[in-house]
């Protein structure tokens, strides 16, 4: 049977829950902060941790903006991606995302609109027809996964630099911060969003964006890594606050540029 | 002159390895140490072949803190890198220790270490075999490091991606660069062990 505890006086019981949480990290980050330590089987060997885990992935947390700088410091607004011919193409192109194909969001076409919020003049949401009509580009490049894997896929869209032009972005803002139909989050830096490669793209392989690959519109970057070229987006925040996504805030280097 | 007195008093012999090398050595093996382990880790998540390395062993816990230590360490193993070749070079370290080297030479200590009778008496001098490992572990080093750098920025440096066969071919390259690395390291850490006199000459200096 369940012991009945008295609160103790002076302590609020949800201020409690919360600390226990905290130290109960999720998995995830866990098995970063064991990994953190690193030389684990020195930690064992010798009973004590020889890094304190806290300042360990404080300093390699500070080393990764260092790099996000280094990174944006050797990007070239100019250079293009390499691109490859049709008979390049990664047939079938791999789906990959942190759930199943079959949990991929389904976003209806007829209701979708496009939010645009922060630093732009012209605010009105976009309708997919509004945004098939952009002027079309296309762009067979390779797609680099953090994972260490590539393949070639090909992508028709608009081109993004237009886009922020043609809304009236404040293109001196520092990131441009997208969100998408499952609550995946993405932000990257303007000169990036600025590339004329960077795409909004509605097709791949010259066909409406199947559903696996981000239906109705995915932001292809082929100067970044696959994880900053997100799928399903509906919103769209120019901004000079850095609000971070969903892999960037687990410990995933925030440029990673190509 | 002071040398005079120091020489009759303490017999002092050189330094078999300077400072700079000694200091280089260890950081080296440190930022190697964090490299292999995290790369390991980072393997793990997209395997070029039939097999992963054992968690155990490799550094980081999962695909994001392994990448974080990869590209931290990254920085002390280049610039420590750079320093010692620039001080191997610039001092006449490298010219005078792993040169010359011939054929010859190679093959001769190689039947003379297969048969037990290669000398380790004078450890200031190299046998052909060591300056042919120390010249293949320098060459190595700078195939791992450019190789790194043509899979983490293909776009950017994409002549250097380009040399190394394309991004998926050049992976392979950081590969097998890091294996002959590894296969190094066991060769060089069981020779420290059974002639640790070269362990203590890396420590002290003599």
């Amino acid at each position: 049977m369940p012991r009945i505890r008295k609160p103790v006086p002076g302590v609020d019981p949800k201020d409690l829950i919360k600390d226990a949480a905290r130290l109960m990290p999720d998995p995830a980050r866990r098995a970063f902060l064991r990994g953190a330590v690193g030389l684990g089987a020195l930690t064992m060997l010798t009973g004590c941790d020889i890094v304190d885990e806290n300042s360990a992935e404080n300093a390699l947390r500070y080393v990764s903006r260092f790099n996000d700088r280094a990174q944006a410091f050797l990007f070239d607004p100019d250079k293009l991606a390499p691109t490859y011919s049709e008979a390049d193409i990664t047939r079938p192109f791999p789906f990959n995302a942190y759930y199943d194909p079959d949990e991929a969001p389904v976003v209806d076409a007829a209701s979708y609109k496009l939010e645009i919020s922060g630093l732009v003049d012209n605010k009105k949401p976009w309708t997919l027809d509004e945004l098939h009509a952009l002027p079309e580009v296309s762009q067979i490049t390779r797609l680099v996964c953090v994972e260490g894997w590539s393949a070639i896929g090909s992508w028709q869209g608009a081109v993004l630099s237009d886009f922020l032009k043609r809304i009236g972005a404040d293109t001196r803002a520092k990131y441009v911060w997208f969100k998408c139909a499952e609550g995946y989050t993405n932000t990257i830096d303007m000169p990036t969003a600025l590339h004329p490669q960077t795409q909004m793209s509605f097709k791949f392989d010259n066909k409406l964006l199947p559903r696996e690959y981000g239906f109705p519109m995915k932001i292809r970057i082929p100067t970044k890594l696959g994880f900053k070229n997100p799928k399903y987006v509906v919103a769209m925040e120019v901004t000079n606050v850095d609000k971070g996504g969903y892999w960037e805030n687990q410990g995933y280097n925030w440029f990673s540029g190509l | 002159m002071t040398a005079e007195t120091i020489d009759v008093t303490v017999p002092r012999r050189a330094a078999i390895h300077p400072g700079w090398v000694r200091v280089c050595h260890w950081i080296n093996a440190l930022a190697v140490l964090v490299m292999i382990g995290s790369g390991w880790q980072i393997y793990n998540a997209s395997p070029l072949f039939g097999f992963t390395f054992p968690r155990t062993i490799t550094i980081g816990g999962w695909l994001a803190g392994a990448l974080l230590w990869h590209f931290a360490a990254m920085w002390l193993l280049v610039i420590n890198g750079l320093v010692y070749l620039t001080l191997g070079i610039v001092t006449g370290r490298f010219r005078s220790k792993l040169f010359p080297l011939g054929p010859r030479a190679v093959f001769a200590d190689l039947w003379a270490a297969l048969t037990f009778r290669l000398s380790h008496k004078d450890l200031s001098h190299y046998n052909a075999i060591q300056k042919l490992l120390y010249l293949g572990i320098i060459f190595t080093g700078i195939v791992i490091v450019a190789s790194g750098l043509s899979i983490w920025k293909p776009v950017q440096f994409h002549p250097l991606t380009v040399f190394f066969g394309g991004y998926d071919t050049a992976r392979y390259v950081h590969f097998a660069a890091m294996t002959a690395i590894v296969v190094f390291l066991v060769v060089h850490v069981s020779l420290a062990v059974i002639v640790p006199k070269s362990l203590r000459a890396m420590i002290t200096g003599r």
